[in-house]
């Protein structure tokens, strides 16, 4: 049975300012930062309490003539590196930049070196003068033990 | 056999911290405050609004701050173990009310029990986001310089109170 009534939709919440160019600021801002409720999310994408709030805290600030950078700032100084969406690059986080490009690197010049010995090892073997005899001719497909 | 040895060394590695990682809690966030002064407020007080509360008011005594809320489950589950802290007399016991409605606040704190020295009425949430609230409970332990030196995010549990709160304050009491 279908009950209609007026169509909801799931989405963001509406901004609250009537100024675009500061939500456009806001909302940029916004997607550097982490949700650290929902902490898979942006604080532009969550709707988390806490979310709210901190969006209105960047808006505030920068009604008030705060930096990007000066609220960044704020932030870190309040819930540390993590509220970063996209982590710093510091002497912590070294590993995490350039761990799968170095293992990459690192797998990639394994096999490299792999496959080189063995093209290597496959162009050593020497025929003796003997064998040399024989194979010419089986190529030449001369084989005296060929009689069906 | 011997060329099984490294690629199964290096998977032996990766399993060793995959399962280290496992065990590790990413709603844990390390607090940049730690060592840090406990950030300044005034802020009226739960149950006599007409009255307020500065940090400030502290200073020279080892004292817990504990972030509630009536809204809050895990802080029911926390509760006797604040209760048992405030018994023991470790130090001090402020709450601060988190984004909550004054008349329910009040009256959870009749329900179950009222700990705390006093609460303190943070309504919007402002305070709570200097002190780097994310997750209610959590709970705070302020020197006698108004320096935070420990903070716990979710319930106290006993383990918690005995093996790292209660240490803390009788060491921050000796000093």
């Amino acid at each position: 049975m279908l009950s209609l009534g007026r169509p909801v939709w799931a989405g963001e919440a509406k901004p609250v300012a009537a100024d675009p160019a500061l939500e456009e600021r806001v909302t940029a801002l916004a997607t550097e930062l982490r949700c650290l409720v929902c902490q898979n999310q942006t604080l532009a994408d969550s709707n988390a309490p806490l979310a709210v709030d901190l969006r209105n805290q960047i808006r505030e600030r920068m009604r008030e003539g705060a930096s990007e950078r000066d609220i960044i700032g704020f932030m870190v100084e309040r819930y540390g590196d993590f509220v970063l969406y996209r982590p710093p690059l510091k002497a912590t986080t070294v590993l995490l930049w350039v761990g799968p490009i170095a293992l990459m690197i690192g797998g990639l010049a394994v096999l490299y070196y792999r496959l080189a010995r063995r093209r290597r090892e496959a162009a050593k073997p020497e025929l003796s003068a003997e064998e040399r005899a024989r194979a010419a001719a089986l190529l030449a497909g001369d084989s005296g033990a060929e009689k069906r | 056999m011997n060329r099984f040895f490294v690629p199964l060394g290096i998977f032996a590695g990766l399993v060793v911290l995959l399962a280290a990682g496992l065990t590790l809690n990413p709603r844990e966030v390390p607090s940049p405050l730690i060592g840090k002064p406990a950030p300044q407020f005034r802020l009226p007080q739960l149950h006599q609004p007409q009255s307020t509360f500065a940090p400030d008011e502290l200073k020279g005594k080892v004292w817990v701050l504990n972030v509630w809320a009536s809204w809050c489950a895990a802080c029911r589950d926390e509760h006797p173990v604040l209760t048992d802290l405030a018994r023991q007399r470790l130090a001090p016991l402020y709450g601060l009310n988190y984004k909550d409605k004054r008349d329910e606040a009040i009256a959870w704190l009749k329900r179950f029990g009222d700990p705390y020295e006093l609460s303190i009425f943070d309504l919007d949430g402002r305070v709570g986001i200097d002190y780097g609230v994310y997750g209610v409970p959590e709970t705070y332990v302020i020197d006698k310089l108004g320096v935070i030196r420990y903070k716990r995010i979710g319930p106290v549990t006993p383990a918690i109170l005995k093996d790292k709160i209660a240490p803390l304050i009788a060491e921050l009491n000796r000093g």
